[in-house]
């Protein structure tokens, strides 16, 4: 079985080291290497149609129909049962003082916390993240170009295919039998949904009130991504308060 | 906490410029760390209050375009949003670009303060990054994870002031150099039509 989950493992991820593509010189202005770009504004421009057809009046029908309480209850669940995958992932890098941290995260929430409340948070164990496409960057594999996924957004070369390596790397996925297998999949979906709603007039002005959407949430997704790496952006990297002619303005 | 920490950013201010005439000239003009981090102290001091302040988003939006007015490096956040096409726009082009770009940052960015209702921004601490300071704040928002706000101040134009601004990596000069390129696109690169564009966005 563990070597039926390295076969898994390894294949997406020797795509991804013969796959992510890295730009030439001048290639990725302001950082953002996107070769793809008509592909993926089409797949962009489907999003934005799921969005505004399904998810976007979803996540007003959460917020209207469940109270802050139940709402949070969901959201906790879902990081509750994505903690475990965590977990593997920060032993993939080898960041084992913050896997021990969530280990003793789901330790507590799963079991003091019921699964649906926070109290490893109030002991100074604040949510912390992760997946396979931190790991495969802790890997030194590069970014590669700028993605959109159908149904999911944003991504990246690397993200995607951590995304598809992650379908494996749940332990919960291997413990857990059905139904109660479908459960943590579930949660994450409502989380989607109730985290667009309460972010409803954030999402919709990047979404639906910028010039330029798609180019607008792939500078926002490639901010954010790196930062969240602790990757350098190398456009914001080069801003240089001294270093620009402000005559007349 | 507002009216504490307006009082400490009052007091800290004029004890700043008693300091700063103490002083000889040489020491004037230099950004320390505390100037930033006083800045930011009082930007977060005025955010905050505003947001309190339960007004009209009309009347909020007024508020925050003077906070910007006072504490932001207004010409360069502009010269920066407009980019290269900046170098074609004339005297009274780049004029205009400015105050209608202030109004739609205040208008923007107060509409998002405004879903700060509730919460609030605590400064975390000042460090030194080439020739600006970087402030680090923590947003706290009711019912959500904290998130990091950064600031970054330089006194380029002699006194400091805020030249850009980051929600958890996402930089504002970018995100708005973004929009207004696309905005120019849109009037195929008519300066004057984007900056009409412009007074109604936001």
């Amino acid at each position: 079985m563990l070597a039926l989950r390295a076969f898994f493992a390894m294949v997406p991820l020797a795509l991804t080291l013969a796959a992510c593509s890295i730009p030439g010189p001048e290639q990725a202005p302001d950082g953002i290497w996107d070769p793809n770009e008509p592909a993926n504004r089409r797949v962009h421009a489907f999003n934005t149609r799921v969005d505004d057809k399904v998810l976007r009046g979803a996540g007003t029908g959460v917020m209207e129909a469940l109270p802050a309480g139940g709402r949070q209850a969901v959201s906790q669940f879902a990081d509750t049962v994505g903690t475990p995958q965590t977990v593997v992932n920060q032993l993939l890098q080898l960041r084992l003082w913050r896997a021990t941290q969530n280990t003793l995260r789901f330790a507590l929430n799963a079991t003091v916390g019921l699964g649906v409340l926070d109290p490893a948070s109030e002991l100074g164990l604040t949510p912390d993240k992760s997946d396979f496409g931190e790991t495969l960057a802790v890997w030194g594999v590069p970014e590669g170009a700028y993605m959109v996924v159908p149904f999911v957004g944003p991504s990246t070369e690397r993200g995607a295919t951590g995304m598809v390596v992650d379908l494996f790397t749940d332990p919960l996925a291997y413990v857990l039998h059905s139904p109660e297998r479908y459960l943590p999949p579930l949660a994450k979906a409502a989380d989607r949904v109730i985290a667009r709603g309460e972010f409803s007039q954030t999402v919709d002005s990047v979404l639906y009130d910028s010039s330029d959407a798609y180019a607008q949430t792939r500078l926002m997704h490639l901010q954010h991504r790196r930062y969240t790496l602790g990757a350098e952006d190398p456009a914001s990297a080069d801003i240089d308060p001294m270093a620009l002619d402000t005559t007349g303005f | 906490m507002s009216p504490f920490e307006t009082r400490r950013g009052v007091i800290g201010a004029t004890l700043a410029s008693l300091a700063a005439l103490a002083l000889p000239g040489a020491a004037f003009a230099a950004l320390t760390e505390a100037a930033a981090r006083k800045l930011v102290d009082g930007l977060v001091a005025e955010i905050n209050r505003v947001i309190a302040s339960g007004k009209s988003p009309s009347a909020m939006y007024d508020d925050f375009e003077k906070i910007f007015r006072r504490y932001a490096d207004l010409p360069y956040i502009a010269a920066y949003a407009l980019g290269a096409d900046g170098r074609r726009a004339t005297a009274a082009q780049k004029k205009a670009f400015t105050n209608a770009f202030t109004g739609y940052l205040s208008r923007k960015y107060g509409s998002r303060f405004r879903e700060f209702i509730g919460g609030r921004l605590e400064v975390q601490g000042v460090k030194a990054v080439k020739n600006y300071y970087e402030v680090a704040t923590t947003a706290y928002l009711k019912g959500q994870s904290p998130f990091a706000v950064t600031f970054h101040t330089s006194d380029r134009t002699g006194k400091p002031l805020m030249f850009n601004m980051y929600i958890e990596g996402v930089n504002l000069l970018l995100t708005e150099r973004t929009e207004i390129g696309a905005m120019l696109d849109k009037r195929r690169g008519n300066i004057d039509a984007m900056i009409a564009d412009l007074k109604k966005a936001g």
